[in-house]
């Protein structure tokens, strides 16, 4: 076991760095420092001095890959690859173009977004079950395909009008919530719970479908028929048989996600105004700011390899007949 | 002089390839069987007819909005022998609505209003000045006191609208039982009966249900927009209704476009890894394993900020707005289609694997045919259902992936009509009182009954090729 995790934490290496190549080329190579400092400083009327003045305050006036004036070691280390890249590896996010340090930043700003995401993680996996379980045990009757057409129709409404029906809805009409903020402590509850209720009821409809699809793939195997054969009711069947072998796919489809509940949510953390790392990541686009965008692709990327990870662990976990080696 | 001169964006000529390989595919399969097969049973359940209806009324108006041409300016004075054209790009779709298209407001006015959302300074006749909701240019100005006649008006152009829907409804029924009835060699009667009971292997009944409430709201929808602004106006005076019919063409481009654009990579990288093995499938295996570890969003917006600066940099390539906004479409198909050919890439690579162990493939390797020609001619059929099955499956999210990257500011670009851009127009404006909802409502609309469609549609496409469904 212990060995088989080394080993995935090993391939995930050479994985990492492809990503990390693949975010230099397109951001220093496709995207020249010139381009970036263009862009900043506003595309006309703007002098040589100027450019090299935004280079050099951020570091990008170095070489890419190669200094060739350098001497030694700082040949390969005092490089834009080597400052702007490597460190990544280590966390080390530098500063945004904005000079601030995106390391402190990402550290203060994951607990809101995990405030959001935990809870609509959690509930939301919980109400897909019911509902998924719901409609399992009333199949093929006009319960269940009611509640299959409603599952396609919720999954055919855009995430965006679920949050602004939900916000016109909750917080202009019926004033129950703040339309958005934060706070600090236990007056945060007061913002989370409508992004919460939000986030679950908008992923219903594929959650719900999908896990109805895993009971009912279940409920045709042959130990079922041996349940229902001893003469156990339908209710212990579908709860004390079909759930525990159901848990197996779903929670190993569930588990690759949690790292990246971390990253919050884009859409809904800057409807709410929320200050986490999904609405530090849409300011970043909007404010081109190369440095931190690049930065969370890295983070995002690591948050999904031990993802992966945590998936192949969770199999041995929930399902003793997989054992890794 | 030409009467116009045609204009060839980037993504319509793809679009036609994509017809053509559409019609190819089509004329493949009615000489084969057992590749028909899977489409009558498409073609017997209601959910999917009806679908079928829905989405083929979209593609209608998206190829329409297709087929761009520019007209010429008015010469002025007698001037060189050359024509100027107009740095307007037009389609023939926008000549089919022109009214709708031309009749600019000044600003917001809420649906089938008769004046403006906005007070403004009125000069009277008298020279007196009063602040007042002004009149709207064309929405209900063939009315002379609104408030008294509208509601009159309205129902008596619903009735109209409803009455022509009827007449075009029936001539349609009467000429299906007539079809029906030659080819069954039944009397028209009974061909209609038939109809009616739904006691045919087709759902003639739901078809011609479906056909005829796309009939009714194209009738009321014509009647209307006559004379008033259905879905109201925006911000600049504009059709809202005009502009969610615009942007069907953009959903749909962003829908079928990206997975044409990755379906040879994904294709030929997944057959490839599944066929050789070894060191080939190592290779792509760590390829796609790292582009689907970054998060998509992130990749695609990495992808749009660079593709932004390199056209800041370089506007003079570009000479008309539309080829601007056409190119940045096309660069948006291509990110997507990056970040998604994994999926499709990884599933076509575990079916390889299994379909090159079977017996017809062994026979093909000793009878030394090449690896081409087995790839071509005995696994790419053989995969061919997953194809299928993920592009109608990719379709739904790809349109609703529009409006979300529209929002976040990497999506089409801002000239282009698209629903993300109307929801992300609306958005700006909620906090106003009263609130201007139409667009919201437009976009929702448009987008829900397409993406409900294409779920629809992909359900059933799903069940009637995938062999473990069978």
């Amino acid at each position: 076991m212990i060995n088989y995790i080394i080993r995935r934490i090993l391939y995930a290496i050479p994985i990492l760095i492809g990503v990390n190549l693949l975010t230099f080329a397109l951001f220093f190579v496709v995207n020249t420092p010139d381009n970036m400092a263009r862009i900043h400083l506003g595309v006309k009327h703007v002098t040589p001095e100027a450019i090299a003045k935004w280079k050099h305050e951020r570091g990008y006036d170095k070489p890419l890959i190669w200094n060739s004036a350098a001497q030694g070691a700082k040949q390969a280390s005092d490089t834009i690859f080597f400052e702007k890249s490597v460190g990544m590896f280590a966390f080390d996010f530098g500063r945004s173009d904005e000079g601030r340090d995106i390391a402190h930043d990402i550290k203060t700003r994951m607990w809101p977004s995990l405030a959001i995401a935990l809870p609509v993680f959690v509930v939301g996996l919980a109400v897909n079950i019911a509902f998924a379980m719901l409609m399992a045990f009333f199949r093929a009757t006009y319960i269940d395909l009611s509640g299959v057409v409603l599952c396609v129709a919720m999954m055919s409404i855009s995430g965006l009008f679920y949050i602004i029906g939900g916000q016109y809805l909750v917080s202009k009409l019926l004033h129950l919530t703040p339309i958005s903020g934060f706070d600090a402590g236990s007056n945060a509850l007061k913002f989370i719970i409508l992004p919460v209720v939000i986030g679950v009821v908008g992923g219903i409809g594929s959650g719900a479908r999908w896990y109805r699809t895993i009971f009912l793939e279940e409920t045709s195997r042959d130990y079922v028929r041996t349940a229902r054969a001893k003469g156990l009711s339908e209710l212990s069947v579908l709860f004390g048989h079909v759930l525990k072998n159901a848990m197996i796919p779903i929670l190993t489809g569930a588990v690759v996600v949690i790292p990246l509940l971390f990253m919050g949510s884009l859409i809904s953390e800057s409807f709410f105004g929320i200050p986490g790392l999904g609405s530090y990541t849409i300011d970043a686009i909007n404010a081109q700011d190369f440095a931190i965008v690049r930065a969370m692709v890295f983070l995002g990327s690591v948050l999904y390899i031990v993802g992966l990870i945590l998936t192949d662990i969770s199999y041995t976990l929930v399902d003793p007949r997989i054992r890794l080696e | 002089m030409m009467l116009f001169k045609p204009v060839l964006l980037w993504t319509d000529m793809l679009l036609w390839l994509l017809l053509a390989g559409v019609a190819f595919y089509a004329w493949r399969v009615r000489r084969r069987e057992h590749l028909l097969q899977p489409w009558r049973r498409l073609l017997r359940s209601r959910s999917g007819v009806a679908s079928a209806v829905v989405l083929l009324a979209f593609v209608a108006v998206g190829v329409l909005d297709s087929l761009h041409f520019r007209l010429p300016l008015e010469k002025l004075g007698n001037g060189g022998a050359e024509t100027h054209y107009s740095p307007e790009v037009l389609s023939v779709f926008d000549l089919m609505v022109g009214p709708l298209r031309k009749q600019v407001e000044k600003t917001y006015s809420a649906p089938f209003a008769a004046h403006l959302y906005t007070k403004e300074t009125i000069e009277l006749p008298g020279g007196k000045q009063v602040r007042d909701y002004p009149r709207l240019k064309f929405g209900g100005a063939h009315l002379r006191e609104p408030a008294r006649e509208q509601a009159g008006d309205v129902a008596v152009t619903a009735l109209q609208g409803g009455v022509y829907a009827l007449a075009l409804c029936g001539g349609l029924a009467v000429a299906l039982a007539v079809w029906l009835a030659r080819r069954r060699g039944i009397s028209p009667g009974a061909a209609w009966t038939m109809i009616r009971h739904g006691c045919d292997e087709i759902p003639w009944r739901t078809l011609l249900a479906t056909i005829g409430l796309l009939v009714l709201f194209v009738c009321l929808a014509t009647v209307f927009s006559a004379k008033y602004h259905i879905f109201g106006t925006d911000k600049v005076g504009q059709d809202v209704f005009y502009l969610a019919l615009k942007s069907i063409r953009t959903g749909l481009m962003i829908g079928t476009l990206t997975t044409l654009v990755m379906l040879p990579f994904a294709l030929l990288l997944g057959i490839m890894a599944g066929y050789f093995r070894g060191w080939v499938d190592d290779v792509i295996q760590y390829t796609y394993t790292t582009l689907s570890s970054i998060p998509g969003v992130l990749l695609i917006a990495a992808a749009v900020l660079i593709l932004q600066v390199y056209m800041d940099s370089n506007q003079e390539l570009f000479d008309t707005v539309a080829a601007r906004a056409d190119i940045r479409l096309l660069f948006l198909c291509v990110i997507l289609g990056i970040t998604s050919w994994t999926g499709l890439c990884r599933l076509l690579r575990g079916e390889t694997l299994k379909v090159r162990e079977m017996e017809f493939i062994q026979a093909a390797t000793a009878f030394g045919i090449g690896h081409f020609r087995i790839i071509a001619r005995h696994i790419l059929p053989n995969v061919m259902h997953i194809v299928l099955i993920s592009i109608v499956l990719d379709f739904s999210a790809l349109v609703l992936a529009e409006a979300v990257l529209s929002y976040v500011g990497v999506g089409v670009d801002p000239a282009m009509q698209s629903w993300g851009n109307m929801i992300n127009g609306a958005r700006l404006e909620m906090a106003r009182e009263p609130m201007v909802w139409w667009s919201l409502l437009a976009a929702f609309v448009f987008m829900f009954v397409l993406v409900l469609s294409a779920n629809l549609f992909s359900d059933r496409v799903r069940d009637a090729f995938d062999p473990r469904v069978r």
